[in-house]
């Protein structure tokens, strides 16, 4: 299954390395990443590969999400489904 | 990769334009538990509830959770329970309490369908079920009825819209305690639809399946935001605009309908793409209006504004999902909507005006405070005029007005949450009594030499 993690907030130091972990821990594998500081926020997009047979997606979502209030920042964990099925056609 | 800007737009629409699933309903037919014993039939109606939608709720929370989109609401809507034969109001309330005891214990907040479908005629049934009306209403917490006075097909059942004013206030009276809220859990309808999932006007229609989910997505919030940047556009690309946003959102619901009728087991049925506002800041059908180019909703242009809206939401739904249906266009709720709200306080949003915008709104006459000494028969006018603007124009067309008592115009009722807050609005005091009170049948209309 492949989702979407969305990483907005302010810029610190080490969030990609706290979320990069997360992911690790969780037997995540990061297929792309993107990142940018926009008018002064750090956004970044991943696109991940979850692997059912070892982590279920709430699972992932609980951790990140955790993670996102522990340094606050708002990281939001989507299936991928969601934005193809809206923006094609 | 392109798909990041289709994410931050995505992400945008949700945290601050407010999408959302607004609700998913579930259908379910009781037509299979209704007997000659109203004790059985109910204790049927409850089993059968409690057994079928036992996980709509957390369904429905995973599901939203899995796609970030949250449903906002879990509902019920049930076949129409006047087809359940009893005799008394006594009776129907034992149908009334099953259905909200099963709401209550399934963990919805609305279950819809203590309705009756008299748009050609009443049965003896019929009568006493709208007499039970009030009192349904007032003893029970998440229950919402309608009635369906007229159609196209057989015109409007003037005896039944008689019924209606007198009916109204005392639901205004029994509930009195709240602002006479209870008169906000019932609807008027001309040419009710069978799959609307949205409330307070939700029924699970005769001629639908046993069992099946609906939903329906809202997003007034991503229109405005899409229109702001348009200043200087035409309407014809306005209206371009409203269509594809309106895609978008159908879209996401259409994914999350799928997925939650598959993780049920129960078939999806349709989706109903309505702009439906809620009294949050940035979530309002009037503000569109506004963006485009109207001071306050209710200005002269306001019935074109919102016809193109209409038209324009109802084409991009239909081309998103394979299942249109509902009420799909734009909700025009007064107290629900805070920049109707504020229109109608500036004295820019009257009755007559809003009952123009109804003729090419999806609905109608919606969530109105109106003096509490309104006559009876002025309110059953009220819904005649608005059950001949559907009638002769084919279209749905609804009255959810609320006589609040002991309240008087340039009042204000305040119910909280998402039922928001009104204005009592001045309503024309000339008298309509002797036309109402002459009863019938208004003939079916014809359908041909349309001028």
């Amino acid at each position: 299954m492949k989702a979407i993690i969305t990483v907005i907030g302010k810029d610190q130091v080490g969030i990609m390395y706290r979320v990069s972990k997360v992911l690790n821990d969780l037997h995540v594998n990061i297929e792309d990443v993107t990142q940018t500081i926009m008018q002064e926020y750090f956004t970044m997009l991943m696109l991940v590969k979850i692997d059912e047979s070892k982590t279920d997606f709430k699972q992932l979502n609980d951790a990140l999400s955790a993670l996102g209030d522990e340094i606050g920042v708002s990281i939001r964990t989507q299936k991928e489904e969601i934005f193809d099925t809206m923006h094609k056609i | 990769m392109a798909i990041y800007k289709d994410v931050l737009e995505t992400i945008h629409m949700l945290e601050r334009e407010h999408l959302d699933i607004r609700t998913t309903t579930m259908g379910i037919s009781l037509l299979d538990c209704f007997g000659r014993d109203h004790r059985e039939s109910s204790r049927k109606v409850y089993d059968k509830i409690t057994r079928l939608a036992e996980n709509l709720v957390k369904v429905a929370d995973e599901v939203g959770d899995e796609y970030g989109i949250s449903i906002v609401n879990k509902r019920l809507s049930v076949t129409p329970i006047a087809l359940a034969a009893a005799g008394s109001t006594e009776e129907w309330l034992l149908y009334a309490k099953a259905l909200d005891n099963a709401a209550r214990e399934v963990g919805v907040d609305i279950i819809g369908g203590f309705s009756a479908l008299v748009h050609k005629g009443c049965t003896k049934s019929d009568e006493s079920f709208i007499d039970a009306i009030p009192y349904a209403l007032s003893e029970t917490s998440s229950l919402c009825s309608s009635i369906n006075l007229g159609s196209t097909k057989s015109g409007i059942n003037m005896d039944a819209v008689r019924r209606m004013g007198p009916m109204i206030l005392k639901t205004a009276y029994l509930t009195r305690e709240e602002q006479s809220f209870g008169c906000a859990k019932f609807v008027a309808f001309a040419n009710a639809v069978e799959d609307n999932p949205f409330m307070a006007g939700a029924f699970h229609g005769i001629g639908e399946a046993e069992n099946v989910i609906n939903v329906g997505v809202s997003g007034p919030g991503v229109v405005k935001t899409a229109l702001e940047g348009m200043e200087n556009a035409s309407v014809d690309e306005i209206a371009e605009t409203i269509k594809q946003t309106a895609f978008k959102i159908t879209r996401a619901g259409q994914l999350i309908g799928r997925e939650v009728s598959r993780r049920l087991g129960i078939p999806f049925g349709i989706l109903d793409l309505s702009l439906a506002p809620t009294p949050a800041i940035g979530d309002s059908v009037a503000e569109i209006l506004e963006v485009m180019g109207l001071e306050r909703c209710g200005a002269h242009g306001s019935t074109a504004a919102l016809a193109m809206l209409t038209d324009a939401v109802k084409k991009g739904g239909i081309m998103a999902s394979g299942h249109v249906g509902g009420l799909s266009g734009a909700f025009i709720p007064v107290s629900e909507d805070n920049r109707m709200i504020a229109a109608a306080q500036d004295g820019c949003l009257t009755f007559d005006k809003l009952e123009a915008m109804t003729s090419v709104c999806s609905v109608g006459l919606d969530m109105i405070a109106i003096p509490g000494d309104t006559p009876a028969e002025t309110i059953s006018a009220m819904i005649a005029d608005e059950a001949a603007i559907g009638v002769i124009n084919n279209k749905t067309t609804a009255v959810r007005v609320i006589p609040v008592y002991g309240m008087k115009e340039g009042d204000t009722a305040d119910w909280g949450g998402l039922f928001g807050s009104a204005p009592v609005m001045g309503i024309n005091r000339f008298d309509s009594s002797r036309f109402i009170e002459r009863g019938g049948r208004m003939p079916a209309p014809v359908h041909s030499f349309k001028n």
